[in-house]
């Protein structure tokens, strides 16, 4: 094997020549994992910032399940998404298996409940602050809500970026349900799979320093947001 | 106004994620495409690629491969997610067939098994060519060996191997036989890692990148024969399948057109497939 | 309103008078006793219209409690409060404000606060613009509307919550300990703000642990020890001549033991 200098040079290289498939790979990556992550947070931020902002019977419950389904197997994931999905299952009709649809659905299983439970966190903790001067207001239970989501708005951009990290990295759901079509479901985790099975270890390296720099830079970007909001108290 | 920025910004997220779900829709509604079911054998060792191109250009019809074991293969067609399956495990092949599952099975290529090992070659099998007596050798040394132990069909194909020579490989499981339950770039990967003996269809073994300093120990015994067939899915039984399409699919893989395109496809000047459907099939 | 400043200077002195204005709001056998133990202890208090009353106590003696019981912040264990002759309800709450010790400010501008508290009490449009500049104006914050609230000083912060509770116009004024932390110069502008609320009808309950201020802003004062009220009266006689034990003790600055069950008496 090549040292790991050998490999980034690699990586840098591909890169550079811009290759047709790569880009394609790594647009199909993002397309699928932001996709995710939007409805997750379609989703998961609302319900979390409900479990955090109230208190009603059974809450302690909801909180340990939310927690738990955050450590949910991708491939399991998978397994229930592509039963659902096939031609056999009750949404075959849909005939989305072998779709990015279906990478987008099971990726969005994923990471609703880190997205939920992790809101449901920061709002607790921004409740607690809010909720007596809330309570003197007279706010009611939407505007609450909604302040709240609003004032957590950079705490929240972390619990986004929890989510695609989880996403972007994710491939035991998506090999499933995607089939790692080549041009058509083929992602950068699959690809590093699939070239890992074909014993391209240098190339497979090399993608995966790829991703690490697209996590990178997404990363860098919403931290520097968040720092810019920081500085202004805004966090 | 801050409700409404946030309305705003939760309803343009909204929007962006339909949008996007949206997008991928279209992708699954055009017709002109089918999915073949096959074994990472056949995707590993570069034929598709060298294959579908071919078929593409001249019919219009884009392949998508998902290439899984065998087992699972057969599996995910007889859920009716695929259009042709295109494997190697002929008994299991004919049942699929018998289940209905299948319209008929056409032989459409072969290669061979061969054991690879490491240099020191423990068991002392190198240069064999009767697997019964270099797995019997095998057994008695403890030497180890890494199996797919994933039901597919180089799975299946090398139990059938260790039955014929008499050996439980059931009850060394664990000790010197080793079940990697993955493909078989992962077995190899791992076995030659532990420094175990691997048997692998001989296509994956050329196009394999990560030899380190294995050889091939045994080769050349007729019981390594690896046959490969291919299946139009029932659409009588599937409704969903595209029968026409995937008819057109069968019928280039085993015609003339076909089988000189398999046996032109070369890696380091080696062939790795060897076409045997019955001429005017 | 003139005449609402004018009867609190003379009512400063007087008892009776403060008896003739209405009766705003009661307390009656009010008790908040969590696990059993009572931190406020079956208090009775009057609260009447236009008036300015000063809770005081030693730490610990529940006056924050009872600011939280009477404002609706917190459920009481025991008796109730009674707001114009009715139970409190959310209407009720809606009347009154309340600033805190520490002001708790959004994560936004100065401008964005005051418009929240104006927008969830249905304030919008022109009302609220002329609202909003009018608290900017009071709060002496208008060059810094446009600056995220928590990058205020603390008393900037202090004034903007004073500001932005009086802005919603309430008819009764909580505050708790709202110069504790302040320098001298912030709690001047925060006793002007009260003072100005005051001259405008608004009746002000507010706790405060320095003499001076009781003694400048106050009309009554209630004394609390142990969760218990024991002296209520007009603020120059209490502070002058305390009846009760626990008040004399704390005015001059002894630390008060009898009738704390928990620790021994040491004085007989």
């Amino acid at each position: 094997m090549q040292d790991f200098g050998t490999t980034l040079a690699e990586a840098i290289g591909l890169i550079l020549l811009a290759d047709g498939d790569l880009i394609e790979i790594i647009t199909l990556s993002l397309r699928v994992t932001l996709s995710a992550v939007i409805i997750a947070c379609a989703i998961g931020l609302p319900f979390g910032a409900l479990v955090g902002a109230f208190r009603f019977p059974g809450r302690a419950v909801v909180t340990v399940f939310l927690n738990a389904l955050m450590g949910l197997p991708p491939v399991v994931v998978g397994l229930v998404v592509y039963l659902m999905l096939s031609a056999a299952g009750p949404l075959g009709p849909l005939r989305l298996l072998y779709t990015p649809t279906a990478m987008i659905i099971a990726q969005t299983i994923l990471v609703t409940p880190i997205v939920a439970a992790l809101t449901r966190q920061v709002i607790e903790d921004l409740q607690t602050e809010y909720s007596e001067q809330f309570a003197s207001l007279g706010v009611g239970p939407l505007d609450r809500i909604a302040a709240l989501l609003w004032d957590a708005r950079y705490s929240l951009l972390t619990v986004a970026l929890a989510g695609f990290g989880r996403a972007v990295a994710e491939v035991g759901a998506v090999i499933i349900v995607g089939g790692n079509i080549n041009h058509v479901t083929r992602v950068m985790t699959t690809t590093i799979a699939l070239e890992t099975s074909k014993g391209n270890l240098e190339l497979a390296l090399a993608l995966g320093v790829v991703l690490l720099a697209i996590a990178v830079i997404v990363n860098a970007a919403v931290m520097a947001l968040r720092a810019s909001a920081v500085r202004s108290a805004y966090a | 106004m801050f409700r409404r920025q946030f309305l705003s910004l939760a309803l343009a997220g909204t929007v962006a994620a339909t949008l996007s779900a949206g997008l991928s829709a279209p992708v699954a509604a055009a017709d002109d495409f089918i999915i073949v079911q096959s074994t990472t054998s056949t995707q590993n060792s570069g034929l598709f690629d060298h294959l579908l191109p071919i078929f593409t250009d001249k019919t219009g019809i884009e392949v998508r491969v998902v290439a899984v074991g065998t087992g699972q293969a057969i599996k995910n067609a007889a859920n009716g997610d695929g259009d042709v399956l295109f494997v190697h495990a002929r008994p299991a092949e004919e049942k699929f067939v018998a289940a209905g599952h299948g319209v008929k099975r056409h032989d459409v290529m072969y290669n061979d098994f061969v054991i690879v090992g490491p240099p020191s070659d423990p068991a002392g099998i190198a240069g064999s060519s009767d697997i019964v007596n270099a797995l019997t050798k095998i057994a008695s040394t403890k030497a180890p060996f890494a199996s797919r132990g994933d039901d597919s069909g180089t799975n299946k194909a090398e139990l059938r191997l260790w039955k014929d020579a008499g050996i439980d490989v059931g009850e060394a499981s664990g000790d010197w036989y080793r079940e990697t339950g993955s493909g078989m770039g992962a077995t190899l990967n791992t076995g030659t890692g532990m420094g175990a003996y691997i048997m692998t269809d001989r296509a994956t073994w050329i196009a394999f990148g990560n030899k380190g300093d294995y050889e091939i120990a045994v080769e050349g015994d007729n019981r390594m024969f690896n046959q490969y067939g291919i299946i139009l899915v029932n659409a009588e039984k599937h409704p969903n399948v595209k029968s026409e399409l995937g008819k057109s699919f069968v019928d280039w893989v085993i015609s003339e057109d076909g089988q000189s395109a398999i046996a032109n496809y070369k890696v380091d000047g080696q062939q790795l497939f060897f076409p045997n459907a019955p001429a005017g099939s | 309103m003139p005449d609402a400043r004018l009867k609190t200077i003379e009512g400063g002195r007087t008892s009776p008078e403060a008896a003739q204005a209405p009766l705003l709001m009661q307390a009656r056998k009010l008790s908040f006793c969590p696990n059993g133990k009572p931190l406020v202890d079956t208090v009775d208090l009057d609260i009447r219209e236009g008036r300015r009353l000063v809770v005081m106590g030693a730490n610990g003696a529940g006056k924050s409690l009872l600011l939280r019981l009477l404002h609706g912040l917190l459920p009481p264990s025991g008796g109730e409060v009674v707001w114009q002759g009715k139970p409190l309800d959310r209407a009720a709450m809606r009347e009154q404000a309340m600033v805190f010790q520490r002001p708790v400010m959004l994560r936004r501008s100065v401008i964005a606060n005051l418009q929240f508290a104006l927008a969830v009490r249905g304030i919008g449009g022109t009302e609220r613009r002329r609202r909003v500049e009018e608290a900017l104006e009071q709060a002496r914050l208008g060059d810094l509307a446009r600056h995220p609230a928590r990058v205020l000083s603390g008393g900037e912060q202090q004034r903007l919550a004073l500001a932005r509770a009086l802005a919603c116009t309430p008819r009764l004024l909580f505050l708790d300990e709202p110069t504790a932390s302040l320098d001298p110069a912030s709690t001047l502008a925060i006793e002007n703000l009260i003072a100005t609320a005051h001259a405008r009808g608004i009746t002000i309950v507010m706790i405060t642990h320095d003499k001076g201020q009781a003694r400048r802003l106050g009309d009554d004062i209630a004394f609390l020890h142990g969760g218990r009220l024991v002296e209520t009266g007009p603020a120059a006689r209490v502070l002058e001549t305390p009846n009760s034990g626990a008040a004399r003790a704390w005015l001059e600055g002894r630390l008060y033991l009898d009738d704390l069950s928990s620790t021994p008496s040491p004085t007989p």
